[in-house]
């Protein structure tokens, strides 16, 4: 008896989960054809591209330097032990190139805009602005989806090579300027040990990372429960499952293109 | 006309509508009162199809809006209505002129020069010429369910529904705002259909007054036979007793 109330229990878990699965993959997939179909909406997508990506350029530049700082000196310490200090430039920009300029410049534009992106459709959910527009016969995910999708599309990649570079630059300065390595060193043997592989895989997860957190943002958004607590926890499911994705992600691409 | 046939609705298994019969005549006033949360809003939401009842028939001139599946029918159907939700529902995003210029820009190849000929004359007709470059934010309540009204008429519907359209407001705003719904009324002669509890001044607006109560239409008539109503429920949510049919919570 006790097993088998058990068994429900999961049973009805499992359902919820899966019926949520499916409705977030239909969103996904009606965003994709809507991206197609005109009337294209240039203004809101210009609009989101500013939103995005110019507003998110300080937090960039400032992980971005700080990545490539504190990654000179955990990998000039390793380094030095092996007496392959001067692989410290290529060591920064492959780290930064391959994983970690997408991945963590996809988790602060997550937090930065992906969770006002989350807040925003959420309160137009809420007070009815959504219900508007579907009253006038348009369509919100022409006009709230598809311009965040395609925006997220041009800035992530984008943010990711401003963050590859900063951080490149930071390394730099903490391996140049404090640890003694010459410049020559630092960077000769970059484009000796860096390929067009290894930024066509930083450009594809970025991309990808791009589609993810667009795609759970304004879904979460957009299925907003009632009031502020429903927008509150909303932003916050958006913000981690959109992180969580991004790292699951990561992982895949990586051990299935290494 | 606009015929409501045995609608059902639930919500997590609480049944809301519980087989709704109502019929609103072409270019009458209809106002549909009763305790908030008795489902008028969950009413007013399944004539635009923003939700699809569990059965029953919503006949908008003869063709089922709930069987109307297909996207470009159901954006027909709804392009014959104007709505005016309970908070405005105005773009934030947006300043009064876009606002109000929003549905014509969307839904019609018009010139420039017409749009804003329209939007004006709507605006003028709410009685708030010269904000057009004001945000929402920056307007009153009152002042907002107005641009509201503007939007909701500025592509001459021949349906407009009114969600709770004084809800928040002061009594002389309040007083405007329904004068503004007969004025408008009269002008463009849409089916109007509204949501209120403002009792006793919808009786003044109304052509016809129906009752929503427990799920039902209780009762259905002119508005001085609502007054003069013998059902307990009907006399008591006028009267706004606490003693009678309808719960109160403590």
């Amino acid at each position: 008896m006790l097993f088998e109330r058990f068994l429900k229990s999961i049973g009805r878990v499992v359902l919820r989960e899966l019926r949520n699965l499916g409705s977030m993959f239909i969103f996904l997939f009606n965003a994709l054809v809507h991206i197609f179909i005109p009337p294209f909406k240039f203004k809101q997508l210009l609009r989101q591209i500013w939103f995005l990506g110019n507003k998110s350029i300080l937090v960039i530049l400032l992980t971005g330097s700080f990545t490539g700082m504190v990654l000179a000196l955990q990998i000039f310490y390793t380094l030095s032990k092996f007496g392959s200090e001067a692989l410290l430039g290529p060591a920064v920009a492959l780290s930064l190139i391959r994983e970690l300029g997408p991945v963590l410049s996809a988790l602060m534009v997550t937090g930065r805009a992906g969770s006002a992106l989350t807040a925003e459709i959420g309160i137009m959910r809420i007070t009815e602005q959504i219900d508007a527009l579907l009253s006038m016969a348009l369509s919100p995910i022409r006009y709230l989806v598809v311009p965040n999708i395609v925006a997220s599309l041009i800035v992530f990649p984008l943010l990711g090579a401003i963050f590859d570079l900063i951080g490149i630059f930071g390394g730099y300065v903490v391996g140049v300027k404090l640890l003694g390595l010459s410049s020559g060193t630092y960077f000769s043997k970059m484009d000796e040990f860096i390929d067009m592989e290894d930024i066509t895989i930083g450009f594809v997860k970025s991309l990808t990372f791009g589609l993810i957190v667009a795609w759970v943002c304004c879904y979460k958004g957009y299925n907003t429960g009632y009031g502020a607590k429903g927008v509150s926890k909303a932003t916050t499911e958006a913000v981690v499952l959109s992180s969580i994705l991004i790292l699951v992600w990561d992982y895949f691409i990586g051990s299935v293109w290494v | 006309m606009i015929e409501i046939i045995d609608l059902r609705k639930s919500f997590d298994g609480i049944e809301v509508l519980r087989g709704v019969n109502l019929v609103i005549n072409d270019r009458e006033l209809m106002v549909i009162i009763g305790k908030s949360g008795v489902g008028k809003s969950v009413l007013l939401k399944h004539l635009i199809g923003l939700y699809r009842p569990d059965s029953g028939k919503i006949l908008i001139d003869g063709s089922d809006i709930v069987q109307t599946c297909g996207k470009k029918e159901v954006c027909r159907l709804r392009e014959r209505f104007g709505v005016l939700f309970q908070g405005g529902a105005l773009f934030d995003s947006l300043t009064v002129f876009e606002n109000v210029a929003f549905p014509l820009q969307e839904k019609t190849k018009l010139p420039k020069r017409v749009i804003q000929e329209r939007v004006s004359e709507a605006l003028e007709d709410v009685g708030l010429s010269g904000i057009e470059n004001k945000y929402p934010a920056e307007l009153s309540g009152g002042m907002r369910k107005r641009v509201a009204l503007a939007r909701a008429l500025i592509t001459e519907p021949s349906i407009v529904l009114f969600d709770e359209p004084t809800t928040g407001l002061d009594p002389i705003s309040m007083h405007a705002i329904h004068r503004l719904i007969v004025r408008t009324h009269k002008k463009y002669r849409f089916t109007g259909i509204v949501i209120s509890h403002d009792i006793p001044q919808v009786f003044e607006i109304a052509d016809r007054v129906a009752m929503l109560h427990d799920g039902i239409i209780v009762e259905v008539g002119l508005p001085e036979e609502i007054q003069n109503s013998e059902n307990p429920i009907v006399k008591q949510f006028i009267t706004g007793s606490l003693e009678g049919p309808i719960k109160v919570m403590d």
